[in-house]
């Protein structure tokens, strides 16, 4: 079952002070479906992170659909209200980066329990759920009570990854989620979504090293600069790998 | 909407999906002070449960606007309404006194930015927080004090202090007091004023993670007013942008903060260290 259309999806940046416009990309039209994971490849600078953003609307696109078969209904990503993709970020559509945003005086199992306790998962449920999935990525257990702002940046990254996985989402937005992890946790993190994948989840992906997730694959959207107009990036190619 | 600079605005969609009214929805609301307009019809819609913050430089209006939403000021013009039981259909600036008393005690709390707004300086800390429990019709001095007690407990203030004068006690407790005492009477609204701008960068983060936890137990419905875009990002949900009076910008936190659409916005965003 489709889960996502995009369509003539578009974005420009428009700086005031440089009275420009800046284009991130042009005209980006895929779909997925349920359980189908996207890779999206190109050049640093050719709107990858530009795009998963685009979708969480942490962006706002500039042109195009995004149709999304949500549990609530169908909806335009990209001009739906902003207390409903509030709503789908909180039941439906999950963000992953490298980055976590720690927040003083809460511990890193509380940080990974809190996706669960929003749902109103009970507090001793929610911390086991989180203390399994910090032990999966290889987070020692003494530091699930200490605070992630004395973490080092790869101790971070775990708490982060589990944070953002915890809770089953119908759509994840991955961005570059394995960079700078150890071997170990890179595995423990393609086996998580590999499980979510058979959980139905569907996974658009950024990936410094794509080879990593390679079994997940379904399809690929390689976007690229056309070149001598910097700034201009064009899709070359969609195609399936499989 | 007015003040728009930025012809090329999105416009969105309607809710379709959330199937929740609205808790609090502000419509056309105008306060001039003299010749000075500080609201300048503004509409505000909240969700149940939902954070909204309000930033915007000074003298934007936003403080003023949160004065208007917590009835202690009468507007010019506007309609507003909060979706509790009693008052779903009525325009809370048409109530009487006595109902518009009602709602400020039991329905809405606030939290001051300045304490001696918000505190009675000679009473204790523990007194101030049962003078709301006396207003709701509470007699018992036991169940008072016990309710205090759990009540600045929530708010993370030290117990061995409750019978300390505000006065005496540094900024970050006396905040804590003041939202202890503003969630006395578990209000649907709560409304909070700059509630960290006079502390100093630790005790700022120690308020506001006990802002963050009281609000995922309690499910409380906030707005948040201040400058601080840091403040604004730890909080809020969505963000409504101020400035001479207007909203000029409304957004998911995020996405205000990194992909401000109008120029002022922009260079707010970008003046933060």
């Amino acid at each position: 079952m489709r889960i996502l259309e995009v369509e003539h999806y578009a974005k420009q940046f428009n700086i005031h002070h440089l009275g420009r416009k800046i284009e991130a990309f042009d005209d980006l039209t895929f779909s997925l479906k349920q359980g189908q994971f996207l890779l999206v490849s190109g050049t640093n600078g050719s709107g990858k992170s530009t795009l998963l953003r685009c979708l969480y609307r942490t962006y706002l696109p500039t042109g195009g659909r995004a149709l999304y078969h949500s549990l609530h209904g169908l909806i335009d990503l990209a001009r739906a209200a902003d207390i409903d993709i509030a709503l789908l970020r909180q039941e439906e559509i999950g963000f992953v980066t490298q980055f976590l945003r720690p927040r003083p005086r809460v511990s890193a199992i509380e940080l990974v329990a809190e996706p669960l306790l929003a749902t109103g998962m009970a507090l001793n449920e929610a911390e086991g759920e989180a203390g399994e999935l910090l032990e999966s990525f290889g987070l020692k257990p003494e530091l699930w009570k200490a605070y992630p702002t004395t973490f080092s940046g790869g101790e971070q990254q775990k708490v982060n990854l589990a944070r953002a996985l915890i809770h089953p989402r119908r759509l994840l937005l991955l961005d570059e989620p394995t960079a700078s992890l150890d071997a170990q946790t890179r595995a423990a993190l393609v086996g998580r979504l590999a499980w979510l994948k058979e959980q139905d989840v569907a996974m658009i992906g950024v990936f410094h090293h794509p080879g990593d997730v390679r079994e997940l694959v379904d399809t690929e959207l390689a976007l690229g600069n056309k070149t001598g107009v910097a700034g201009y990036p064009k899709v070359e190619e969609v195609y399936v790998v499989e | 909407m007015p003040a728009i600079s930025n012809p090329d605005q999105l416009v969105l969609d309607e809710p379709q999906l959330i199937s929740r009214q609205p808790l609090l929805l502000a419509r056309g609301m105008v306060k001039h002070y003299g010749a000075v307009t500080a609201v300048a019809g503004v509409d505000v819609t909240v969700y149940p449960g939902e954070v909204l913050g309000i930033v915007g430089e000074s003298g934007s209006g936003k403080s003023s606007l949160l004065r208007l939403l917590n009835l202690e000021e009468e507007p010019d013009e506007g309609e507003y309404y909060l979706n509790i039981p009693g008052y779903a259909s009525a325009n809370l600036l048409k109530v009487d006194r006595f109902h518009r008393r009602e709602l400020r005690i039991n329905h809405i709390g606030i939290v001051y930015q300045y304490p001696h707004l918000g505190l009675r300086m000679r009473y204790t800390s523990s007194g101030n927080v049962a003078e709301r429990l006396i207003m709701a019709g509470e007699r018992t001095f036991s169940v008072m004090r016990q309710a205090a007690s759990e009540l600045l407990s929530a708010s993370e203030f030290p117990l061995e202090r409750m019978d300390d004068l505000p006065c005496h006690l540094s900024g970050g407790m006396q905040q804590r007091v003041q939202l202890a005492k503003a969630m006395a009477l578990k209000p649907q609204l709560l409304l909070l004023d700059e509630p960290t701008s006079g502390l100093d960068v630790s005790v700022q983060a120690l308020v506001l993670d006990t802002l963050k936890r009281l609000q995922r137990l309690t499910h409380v419905t906030i707005i948040i007013v201040s400058h601080d875009l840091g403040v604004i990002r730890t909080l809020a949900d969505r963000v409504m942008v101020m400035r001479r009076g207007h909203v000029i910008e409304t957004g998911l936190s995020d996405q205000v903060l990194e992909d401000p659409q109008e120029a002022y916005t922009q260079q707010l965003v970008h003046a933060k260290l």
